[in-house]
């Protein structure tokens, strides 16, 4: 077949580790911030580090990082279109 | 494959019986792109009927006043089923599911969709789907009773059997999202050479659309749909007011797939309007990129607009507003199609034809519809026009004599190719005055009807109401005869008609290269493209 | 967009068309459970103290083991990809087994962390939950259907790579046909994408 002709990116373990690693801190720090400071910076901590880490899962686990723009694109997209549905609900609910 | 040629006058039947295969089971069984179309056109137009018929009887409901024929609890149950199959099982599928299936490979000179089996499954969820609703008619406590619309708390509370029709309608979706999917990854992947997106037909940017609608838009109503369900059988209570919840946000959730359906089912009759007007017209399309770039923005702006669906819900103002303001934006691209068909009449050398007529009568009817959902779009006059018969004369408007007119179109047109036989062009034609003049008489009645103020989804109705129901009731028999007799037409040239051409139409894009029907994998040899589409007069194109 | 010829082979295969189909399916996922999330920030506005009780009195313990356990499954998931394409079969199988009992352990904690709740009487019209405002109601409604929905989607992850080990292991997975594998893997890695936003909407921030 003609994939042995195609340069496939291959992720190397190391990576995947380092990855895995950061993404074992990130979630600590999110419990101990939620936890420890839960009335000021639970919602930040929610807002920040949770994007982060599923940034990473994305970009590293799920190859995206090494796909074509267009794909990128798409994912951006979709996430937007998410955005806008729950914002332009908002119109409503905030107002009521 | 058969090797028989196009001009062999006893027995070239392309992919009808390519390969010898026959019976029942080489057709369900199939994964060619083309018998899935059909299989797709043979169920839902076998549901189309049974929904009309539903809808004569409602016609006559309201013309049997005292005592009505039938009782109140079954015109629930009709209206819901009504709306159900014409919805779910016939516009939303609809040109997409059976014309986009056949012809979107072929157009781009492809000899199949991406994932050929996903494709069939799609349908497998489509059968399973009508059957679920089906079903859901004769057991349980009943037909559902509360709208294709659903809207709690009435959904949650009411007796009838909610939950598997509810599923059915979840089920129809899966068919619409892996049809989607399908289409994208084809449009992206399976162009042949030189194909560029600037030259492929119209028809294909126009399903590409639509495809992105059903992939984005579907899920949503998905977890609605699954919530409801929920909600009945485990009485997980997030819509239920007793528990706390919000029923606008079920309408919310609700609209934000079932706004955008709307667009899943307009463009691609928009699409199959585009290749036929300038077939008839002799001449190419006028502002090719407007009428491309128009079918992305309706489908983005469609998908801002739910919230027209609820201006008089108790909604905050501000959300009133802001949808109001978007729904009016989005008539800008729909305009801009209607601009342009017009336009790609001037200079042209019309041959009225009968795909032409009903091409012509779609953007007529899609016009004054359009028109229509500007007026109800203003909040001022929404409030008074919610819920009564001037909505469901618009969606009638824009869903039938848009949609509707748009697929009869696309199939008298590529009726010949698909099938290798030629109907009665006169008969269809004639066909062609009931259904004009029944349609306009039943939903220009409804049109008036709602603004004298008539409350739609009511059994009965007050004496002064009664001369436009008459009307509309007449008009309705008048158009379903006519329906009949066009689709007779096609039903008896489909054993009987004249064997048709490689190309009866004069028209220029990749299918009327092929024979008719087309062979099993479309192409003997995949072609490169080298021109843009629509070139009619090629010494004038230089 | 580069175009790949069609060619008259049934056999003929896609690449970044089947990636790009399987990331088509992501897409409805999250926009599936983008109504859930929907519902959850609507609601949370309207009940930011009950969410906050409800929130609470959820069990933290699991919800952090089930994200670790979830985070290594992806990990795991991800190292079979790239060992199929260095052409290590028994790598690959090794990890994708581990995958697939991390994914039943998540599980496991889901069916534990569940009994625990209608033990207390916290469920959908159960005697407890009934007693509870209304806002906490709705929480718990959200909570059931939410990791109810996930969990409906880590168990079909199960089967799939299950079916994928068994590919692996007749080898209809190859170090140059490895593209069920990949999609395999991008499924569940949305699962686990999904979990990391429960985690802290339900769990940690409420």
């Amino acid at each position: 077949m003609e994939y042995a002709e195609e340069h496939h990116h291959i992720i190397p373990y190391r990576t995947l580790a380092k990855v895995w690693l950061l993404l074992l801190f990130l979630t600590a720090t999110l419990v101990f911030v939620s936890t420890a400071y839960h009335d000021i910076l639970s919602v930040p901590a929610l807002l920040t580090i949770t994007p982060l880490k599923a940034g990473l899962v994305f970009f590293y686990f799920m190859h995206l990082k090494y796909e074509k723009p267009f794909l990128k694109g798409l994912v951006l997209l979709v996430l937007v279109v998410l955005i806008v549905f729950i914002g332009l609900t908002f119109a409503d609910i905030a107002n009521r | 494959m058969s090797t028989l040629a196009q001009g062999d006058p006893i027995s070239y039947r392309g992919f009808l019986e390519a390969g010898g295969r026959r019976g029942i089971l080489s057709w369900i069984l199939s994964t060619d792109h083309k018998r899935i179309g059909i299989l797709y056109l043979a169920t839902m137009l076998t549901l189309f009927f049974a929904a009309v018929t539903i809808g004569v009887l409602m016609r006559i409901e309201q013309l049997t006043l005292n005592p009505p024929l039938f009782a109140p609890q079954t015109y629930n149950a009709f209206f819901t089923v009504h709306g159900v199959i014409m919805i779910f099982m016939f516009v939303l599928p609809g040109a997409s599911a059976v014309f986009g299936n056949f012809f979107v490979p072929i157009m781009i000179g492809a000899r199949d969709v991406a994932f050929p089996r996903l494709n069939l499954l799609s349908w497998y969820f489509f059968l399973t789907g009508a059957l679920v609703v089906i079903l859901s008619l004769f057991t349980g406590n009943g037909p559902p009773d509360a709208g294709w619309t659903f809207y709690v708390p009435f959904s949650l509370r009411t007796g009838t059997n909610i939950p598997m029709g509810v599923f059915g309608v979840f089920l129809l979706g899966f068919s619409s999202i892996l049809t989607g999917l399908n289409f994208v990854t084809t449009v992206h992947r399976l162009r042949a050479p030189g194909m560029n997106w600037h030259r492929m037909p119209l028809f294909v940017w126009a399903t590409y659309a639509t495809a992105w609608v059903q992939v984005l838009a579907t899920p949503v109503i998905g977890i609605t749909l699954l919530l409801v369900i929920a909600e009945r059988l485990f009485g997980i209570g997030v819509f239920d007011p007793a528990k706390g919840g919000d029923p606008l946000l079920y309408q919310h959730l609700f609209w934000i797939y079932s706004h955008p359906a709307v667009y899943i089912m307009i463009l691609p009759a928009m699409g199959a309007i585009t290749e036929i007007v300038p077939t008839f017209a002799h001449r190419t399309i006028f502002g090719y990129r407007a009428i491309a770039y128009s079918s992305i923005g309706i489908a983005a702006l469609g998908s801002l607009v739910w919230g027209h669906h609820m201006f008089t819900s108790g909604m905050a103002d501000t959300a009133n507003i802001v949808f109001s303001l978007f729904t009016f934006l989005v008539a800008v691209p729909s305009a801009i199609k209607v601009f342009n068909w017009t336009a790609s009449l001037y200079k042209g050398s019309i041959e009225l034809k009968s795909p032409m007529i009903f091409a012509l009568t779609f953007v007529f009817l899609f016009s004054i519809g359009g028109l229509t959902g500007l007026i109800q779009g203003a909040l001022n006059i929404n409030v008074h026009l919610h819920d009564t018969y001037w909505i469901v004369g618009h969606f009638h408007y824009v869903m039938f004599g848009g949609t509707g007119m748009g697929f009869f179109a696309a199939l008298l047109y590529w009726f010949p190719k698909m099938f290798g036989r030629m109907y009665n062009e006169r008969v269809a034609t004639i066909a062609w005055f009931p259904i004009f003049v029944g349609f306009n008489m039943l939903y220009g009645g409804m049109l008036v009807l709602g603004y004298m103020g008539m409350p739609r989804r009511y059994y009965t109705h007050l004496p002064q109401f009664h001369t436009g129901h008459v009307i509309a009731s007449v008009g309705g028999f008048i158009l379903a005869a006519g329906l009949v007799l066009l689709f007779a037409d096609l039903v008896v040239a489909l054993f009987k008609g004249k064997k048709a051409g490689q190309n009866p139409w004069g028209g220029v894009t990749l299918e009327w290269q092929t024979p008719s029907p087309p062979p099993l994998e479309n192409f003997a040899e995949i072609p490169t493209i080298t021109d843009r589409p629509y070139i009619f007069n090629p010494e004038a194109a230089k | 967009m580069s175009t790949v010829p069609a060619c008259a082979h049934p056999a003929h295969k896609d690449y970044e068309g089947a990636k790009l189909g399987m990331w088509l399916f992501l897409f409805t996922e999250i926009l599936l459970f983008g109504g859930l999330f929907l519902l959850y920030s609507a609601y949370r506005a309207r009940y930011p103290l009950d969410f906050h009780t409800g929130g609470q009195h959820l069990d933290t313990f699991i919800g952090v083991a089930n994200t670790v356990i979830l985070l290594t499954s992806s990990l795991t998931v991800a190292v079979a990809i790239s060992a199929m394409q260095k052409g290590n079969r028994k790598l690959t199988m090794v990890c994708l087994g581990i995958t697939i009992v991390f994914a039943l352990a998540f599980l496991v904690n889901k069916y534990v962390e569940w009994m625990g709740e209608i033990r207390r009487g916290i469920y959908p019209n159960g005697p407890a939950l009934l007693t509870l405002p209304d806002g906490e109601k709705i929480f718990y409604g959200l909570y059931y259907s939410m990791t109810g929905l996930h969990g409906l989607h880590v168990l079909g992850g199960v089967i799939a790579l299950s079916i994928t080990l068994d590919f692996v292991r007749r080898e209809k997975i190859t170090s140059t046909d490895f593209n069920k594998l990949e999609n395999v893997g991008l499924y569940w890695h949305l699962v686990d994408v999904i979990w990391i936003f429960l985690l802290p909407l339900l769990y940690l921030a409420a």
